[in-house]
């Protein structure tokens, strides 16, 4: 069953073809891989899909509940109510706010008292900010960081800025996680630690994760499904080790690696 | 010690009526004289207009140039309203209704402009605060009485009125930030790219923070009109809102209790040059050019004033002496 599908989606930046007649199709439960060279408009994907940019041509449908939206043209806040959560290539947490803020933030979508509370701090504040903070701190026992949950994001080591980016993209608590190259500047034992993490996130949250990686081994290890990107077309797409025999995308991408390897 | 931090409503409310009583015994005892009061109205006026435009620069990271026109809405408003009905009703009534008219216009100004970024809703609020300034001057002069000014406007404003409306809109604005819309509002200013992305609307947010910035600058005006009982377009020039500005820069962006300690600060400052006349800009602006070399982040930073904070301090402090010792 679909929970997501993307119908020859297209964006143009004047002449260039950043992103051109891309269709994909991600199932419920899914954990399926993005992956091509450099510039070739992977993020610009993951940037249409959460309403960053607008796509000049095409459709994005998210079936969830048993109905069908069009997400194509809706603002990035939107698109993140309906739950759909990313991460970023290069991290963009809040770095001068405490890393409980950081994943408060993320649950300000489902606050549902109003500026009067606001100002005048009444009941109905006091308990949804005790509910918040206690859902919070339960999320970051998950990944270890309730210890550091006072400290500036900024910082924090760099591997764990790349989990409360995560721990943040989930307190909004999606259907489908984007993750822009999670495992960026990690180490093999990081990187290690970080597969399993994702593997786990996503069957205690009950997630469809679409993952950007460069990192071949976390790639081909958890991925099910993989979609190969070139200049800002699919070139390919199946399991991993059908991509990994695949003529076009060793010539497109893989064949230096393989080669070397 | 913990526990007294711990209670930290409790603890608020004991200082703020010390506070308030002090002042009180002060004023009956002649001790605070007429002049002294009125530089105390000024640093009133001046945390309120500060800690307003904070929320707005300072926490949502909208630049905005524009207060002195918010101030001059609530201040024209009290005082057409006050000379026409001169009660104490008139008064909260007229200050009431500033600080609404204030705000809608700060809603029918922001929905356009807050699309901007940076120098250029700089500009726009700037240009927004001119036009206001002029409305009164030239084209309202049958209520304003135009360049000339509004003069008798009923002074009601006595200590209890201050204190109440400047703690009251201190107070406002800090549990505004302190909840969730108010860190999503901190959230534009740190990342609007990943706030959106995490769910935040984020022209939602900043509308909301430029119209209650308004509302309370011109709570700000209303007390302003209804104690220095003369109104002229001129004193809400771009000037002003410089003015608002160095206190918000001075005192930290992002520390209501920095804006506070910088608006009493700069009175206490301006009142002790005013023995030099000649070189009392030149001081003051040495001093801005000092402060923003040694402590670029202002007085608090983005850090509020609090009980652990003192002790914080306080326990750095007598550790440098033990060990001097």
């Amino acid at each position: 069953m679909p929970i997501l599908t993307v119908n020859k989606l297209t964006k143009s930046f004047g002449g260039l073809m950043a992103v051109s007649n891309v269709s994909m199709e991600l199932k419920k439960g899914e954990l399926v891989g993005l992956i091509g060279p450099n510039g070739a408009g992977k993020t610009t994907v993951f940037n249409l899909l959460t309403g960053i940019y607008q796509p000049t041509s095409g459709t994005v449908t998210l079936h969830r509940d048993k109905k069908e939206e069009q997400l194509q043209g809706l603002k990035p806040y939107t698109i993140c109510k309906k739950g759909i959560a990313r991460t970023f290539q290069n991290i963009r947490l809040f770095k001068d706010l405490t890393v409980l803020d950081n994943v408060r933030i993320a649950m300000n979508k489902n606050v549902k008292y109003g500026l009067f509370s606001t100002f005048f701090h009444t009941r109905s504040y006091s308990d949804e900010e005790k509910e918040m903070l206690d859902k919070c701190m339960q999320l970051l026992k998950i990944l270890k960081l309730d210890h550091k949950k006072d400290e500036l994001a900024k910082n924090l080591p760099y591997g764990e800025q790349r989990h409360l980016e995560i721990l943040r993209a989930l307190a909004t608590n999606p259907c489908i996680l984007l993750l822009d190259e999670p495992a960026a500047g990690m180490n093999p034992a990081e990187t290690a630690q970080l597969t399993e993490m994702i593997g786990w996130i996503r069957e205690n949250f009950d997630l469809t994760i679409l993952l950007i990686e460069h990192d071949m081994s976390l790639v081909m290890k958890i991925c099910e499904r993989i979609y190969v990107l070139d200049y800002g077309m699919v070139i390919a797409e199946g399991t991993p080790s059908e991509i990994k025999s695949n003529k076009r995308v060793i010539e497109a991408y893989l064949g230096e690696e393989m080669g070397n390897a | 010690m913990d526990k007294l931090i711990k209670n930290t409503g409790i603890n608020k409310l004991i200082a703020l009526i010390v506070t308030f009583v002090i002042v009180q015994v002060l004023i009956s005892t002649n001790i605070i004289n007429d002049y002294i009061f009125s530089t105390l109205v000024t640093i009133c006026i001046n945390i309120i207009l500060a800690a307003s435009l904070n929320l707005i620069t300072g926490f949502t990271g909208q630049f905005s140039l524009g207060h002195a026109g918010f101030m001059s809405i609530g201040a024209y408003t009290c005082a057409i309203i006050t000379l026409r009905y001169s009660t104490v009703w008139g008064f909260v009534g007229g200050l009431v209704a500033g600080a609404v008219f204030a705000a809608m216009v700060g809603f029918l100004v922001g929905l356009p402009t807050l699309r901007l970024k940076g120098d250029y809703l700089a500009i726009a609020t700037l240009g927004m605060a001119e036009i206001i300034k002029i409305l009164f001057r030239n084209v309202l002069d049958d209520l304003t009485n135009g360049a000339a000014g509004l003069r008798g406007i009923p002074q009601f404003i006595n200590w209890a009125w201050l204190f109440l409306f400047t703690a009251g809109s201190v107070l406002l604005i800090s549990n505004f930030i302190n909840s969730s819309h108010g860190r999503a509002c901190i959230s534009i200013r740190e990342d609007e790219i990943a706030s959106e992305a995490m769910g935040v609307n984020s022209t939602k947010y900043k509308v909301t923070a430029f119209v209650t910035g308004a509302f309370f600058a011109g709570i700000a005006g209303a007390i302003y009109a209804s104690y220095f009982y003369y109104l002229k377009p001129d004193y809400f020039a771009f000037k002003k809102s410089i003015d608002i500005l160095v206190i918000v820069v001075l005192g930290g962006m992002g520390s209501i209790s920095g804006s506070v300690i910088a608006a009493i600060l700069l009175a206490l400052i301006s009142t002790y040059l005013q023995a030099f006349p000649e070189l009392n800009m030149v001081i003051n602006g040495a001093l801005f050019v000092i402060i923003m070399i040694f402590r670029p982040q202002g007085i608090m930073g983005s850090k509020e004033l609090s009980l652990s904070l003192i002790k914080k301090w306080t326990g750095q402090f007598g550790r440098k002496n033990g060990g001097a010792a």
